[in-house]
């Protein structure tokens, strides 16, 4: 049988107050009272937008929008990051920007979520992954689809995968994401 | 340096939601407990006290920046100096060395690091985003990253790895949640079974509910202070209590933001610059990890914290600890997740990398005399968060740190009973105690040892 919800669900909003109760006089007494008053509790909205900047790393998301993936690598050592840093942690040096497309990749960890920030919590249960790459010596976060999220299994770690583009590119790291090698077109 | 006394702490009772008070007038609780404590007026100790160090998280959950100023003219320390440290869910961790280093320098005498958060004035899955930003917002949080998840990578990593169970990390719930039903100061004082905690809702598998500490509204003060310093407080009045409790090393290690750039180094790496003094001189232990790395594990990688073992290295070499499980008779570590605490038993040596999920079911880590409801195959050897922990207590995060260092003064102190009210949770003849902050995926991580004088 489906578990019927106890509880119902908790949220801000309401009417619009007006008139606070206060004491009609503002005696010794009165006030004295005034501290065994329940706190007044008031909504504040706050929206901004923010004019971010990818910088060094913008050259991958215009990869993305072009469906190549993209790692930097230290000239020098050959250390890659999947995940693409301006200059190694290393040796202090300049990457320089590869292509990792089809490089064969697996399942490195992942994690099924069934809450999110609220952000994405309407797109719950989603699969979340890092993947590794033949040749890369760091990891990348990914989402995973193809898979049952209701069937997690560890069995999944070690799963070979495969890139798959967004058409339309928002220029988020969500316009690539993995798929089980051999699922899709 | 010069030697450090922790003499005295107090601590706000952490709760979902404190609508009554300001977050200044919540610290002055947790502030004017400690002082209490010592049997000063605010005014006397105002006369003698050098400075402070202020400990909060996050700027967005109050809406309100340079909140420490606020808690400091709150209390009546203007114009003394101050100063704010902020570093994730470390935060009260690295105030409380922060303090200590005051001190130790020369540049006060006594010290007070109080820390806070008010976690409660967005609603939940807001206050996930909030802390989903303490994440790469270039990488990891547009994917939906959020703490839960990336937790719940490591262990998925680390059960793959090493064989850790979902059942092994329920025990460490169990106990921290039933260490708390002790503990006055804890939001959450319930009794569960493996079972409950396994049957609680997912939030990213295989980590349930249960498995996860939840956000609070709190505040926590200590009081630190040198010889003159200590010689000076007695002189006005105070009563500092005896045994004194002394910090005697202190260690800080750090990781990169994203998980994904996780170094993944060789065996010989791993002895060379990871290594416990202990497992680098165990022929046994080397064999035992020259297995795993045959089998393909690589170190760090997601699965542990180098920058918990390198803080737990350095504190251990400072305070001169060789075998961490035998000679500390208690550990508050920072259980955001019961993953974490596996994770972090095998960053602080209590057992090799690998057997700390082995480790969370053997009993090593539960108080004696208390009845957990569980089989437990071996005895108590060093009982970890005895008070209950983040996952019991609540974790407002500026405040979570020195709540440890509060709890820890406390034991070792021996008046569990006289601030609890009630003797369960104090750990017999506990002469030397580590409290352990940590912050985002393994990012900055401290480990403070504090030893009973005498």
């Amino acid at each position: 049988m489906t578990k019927l919800p106890d509880q119902a669900p908790e949220s801000l909003g309401g009417y619009i107050v007006h008139g606070v109760p206060f004491p009609l006089e503002t005696d010794p007494e009165s006030l004295a009272f005034l501290k065994r008053m329940a706190p007044i509790q008031i909504e504040q909205g706050y929206r901004i937008t923010y004019l971010h900047s990818y910088a060094q790393d913008s050259p991958w998301f215009a990869g993305a929008a072009n469906r190549r993936l993209l790692a930097t690598r230290a000239p020098s050592s050959g250390y890659t990051y999947a995940t693409p840093r301006g200059h190694d942690m290393h040796s202090g040096e300049a990457t320089e920007w590869i292509d990792i497309t089809d490089r064969p990749a697996r399942v490195h960890a992942f994690t099924v979520c069934h809450f999110g920030s609220e952000e994405f919590l309407p797109e719950t249960p989603y699969v979340l992954a890092l993947i590794e790459f033949d040749g890369v010596d760091t990891l990348f976060l990914t989402r995973l689809l193809g898979v049952d999220p209701d069937q997690a299994s560890l069995d999944w770690i070690g799963m070979a995968v495969r890139p798959r583009f967004l058409r339309n590119s928002k220029l988020k790291p969500t316009d690539v994401y993995f798929l089980p090698k051999g699922r899709g077109a | 340096m010069r030697p450090v006394y922790a003499i005295s702490g107090g601590v706000s009772k952490f709760a979902k939601a404190r609508p009554d008070k300001t977050f200044q007038a919540v610290v002055k609780e947790a502030y004017d407990y400690a002082l209490a404590d010592i049997g000063l007026e605010a005014a006397a100790f105002t006369r003698l006290v050098d400075g402070s160090v202020a400990s909060y998280f996050s700027d967005h959950f109050s809406r309100q920046l340079m909140a420490g100023i606020m808690a400091q003219d709150y209390l009546g320390l203007c114009p003394k100096p101050s100063h704010r440290v902020e570093g994730g869910g470390a935060t009260g961790g690295l105030c409380f060395q922060e303090a200590w280093k005051s001190v130790a320098s020369g540049h006060m005498d006594v010290c007070v690091a109080y820390g806070f958060e008010t976690m409660s004035h967005v609603e939940t899955w807001k206050g996930n985003e909030f802390i989903a930003l303490a994440s790469d917002v270039s990488w990891d949080y547009p994917v939906g990253g959020f703490y839960s998840g990336y937790y719940a990578m490591m262990v998925t990593r680390h059960m793959k790895e090493f064989g850790t169970t979902p059942e092994q990390m329920a025990h460490i719930s169990v106990k921290n949640h039933i260490n708390a039903f002790a503990n006055p100061y804890a939001q959450k004082r319930n009794r569960y079974s493996i079972e409950d905690v396994r049957r609680a809702p997912m939030v990213a598998w295989p980590l349930t509910r249960l498995d996860i500490c939840v956000m609070s509204d709190g505040a926590a003060a200590t009081l630190l202070a040198s010889d003159d310093g200590l010689r000076r407080l007695e002189q006005a009045g105070a009563r500092v209590r005896r045994p004194l409790v002394r910090v005697t090393g202190i260690g800080r290690g750090t990781d990169a933001m994203r998980m994904s750039d996780r170094p993944h180094v060789d065996y010989d790496t791993f002895m060379t610059e990871y290594a416990t003094e202990q497992e680098r001189s165990s022929d046994d232990t080397r064999a035992y990890y020259k297995r795993l790395w045959d089998h393909g594990t690589r170190y760090p990688g997601v699965h542990s914290f180098r920058a918990g073992r390198t803080a737990g290295n350095m504190a251990y070499r400072h305070a001169g600890i060789h075998d961490p499980l035998k000679e500390l008779d208690f550990i508050e570590l920072h259980d955001a997740y019961t993953s974490s605490e596996v994770q972090t038993y095998e960053d602080l040596g209590l057992c090799r990398y690998g057997e700390g999920g082995p480790f969370a079911a053997s009993g090593k880590a539960f108080l004696p005399g208390i009845d957990y409801g569980l089989k437990l195959p071996e005895k108590p050897v060093c009982p970890v968060n005895p008070s209950g922990g983040l996952i019991a207590c609540g974790h407002p995060v500026g405040a979570t740190g020195l709540m440890q260092a509060v709890f820890a003064i406390w034991q070792l102190q021996g008046a569990i009973q006289h601030h609890f009210g009630d003797p369960s949770l104090q750990v017999r003849n506990s002469q030397r105690g580590a409290i352990h902050s940590h912050a985002g995926t393994g990012t900055y991580v401290t480990v403070t040892i504090l030893e009973r004088e005498g």
